[in-house]
């Protein structure tokens, strides 16, 4: 029963940080791009460190808190270093196949169009 | 059935580093090139929990944590670099 419960979190963690990094790899632009490892890679990293406290918990050696301590720091961490980025985006002037804010366009240029 | 799933898991999260190491060397801008890093760190942090939980050793952790602090930390320098052209003003 365990078993199958810590393969099911494991499982679920490694698609959902390959999911993540297939979005990184293969969305058009960068604020789509910004999306896919932020969101997915924390949730399966987060995944991932539960099932490893309760293997680890498990093992008759009492609980195991320093996953929890990488848990906490990672999902503090995660939006603040997506906000850097997503600021320093908008400092660069990086094209977006949708409108920023403070711009009105219909449709911008094509992903195909070179960016710098 | 805990060993298949940490070899699949294991296989899943080297292709995921697969995937980032190619944004890091292709994506067309700096701040792409951040993201792909800062990616590549948190893959590093699962690869690493995982090789933990198939070893059975709980020395891990401390790898794992000391990567996600460095991690955070190269991350903001270098998006305060992109931000500011400077990261202690």
């Amino acid at each position: 029963m365990l078993d199958l419960l810590l393969s099911l979190l494991i499982l679920a963690g490694a698609a959902f940080t390959f999911v993540g990094s297939l979005g990184l790899a293969r969305l058009p632009d960068f604020y789509m791009r910004l999306h896919a490892p932020t969101k997915a890679t924390t949730l399966g990293v987060g995944s991932l460190l539960i099932a490893s406290a309760l293997y680890f918990s498990t093992r008759g050696q009492g609980i195991s808190l320093h996953e929890v301590l990488v848990t906490l720091f990672l999902f503090i961490t995660a939006p603040v270093s997506a906000h850097l980025l997503a600021k320093a985006a908008l400092h660069l002037r990086l094209k977006s196949l949708a409108a920023l804010p403070g711009e009105d366009r219909e449709r911008a240029d094509p992903p195909w169009a070179d960016g710098d | 059935m805990l060993t298949v799933a940490l070899i699949l898991a294991l296989a899943l999260v080297a292709a995921a580093l697969a995937l980032s190491l190619w944004r890091l060397l292709r994506g067309p801008s700096a701040a792409d090139r951040i993201l792909a890093l800062d990616t590549l760190y948190i893959n590093t942090i699962a690869l690493v929990v995982l090789l933990g939980i198939h070893l059975g050793s709980a020395l891990y952790f401390e790898v794992a944590l000391l990567i996600a602090l460095m991690g955070f930390v190269g991350t903001v320098a270098l998006a305060k670099y992109l931000l500011r052209g400077d990261i202690i003003e």
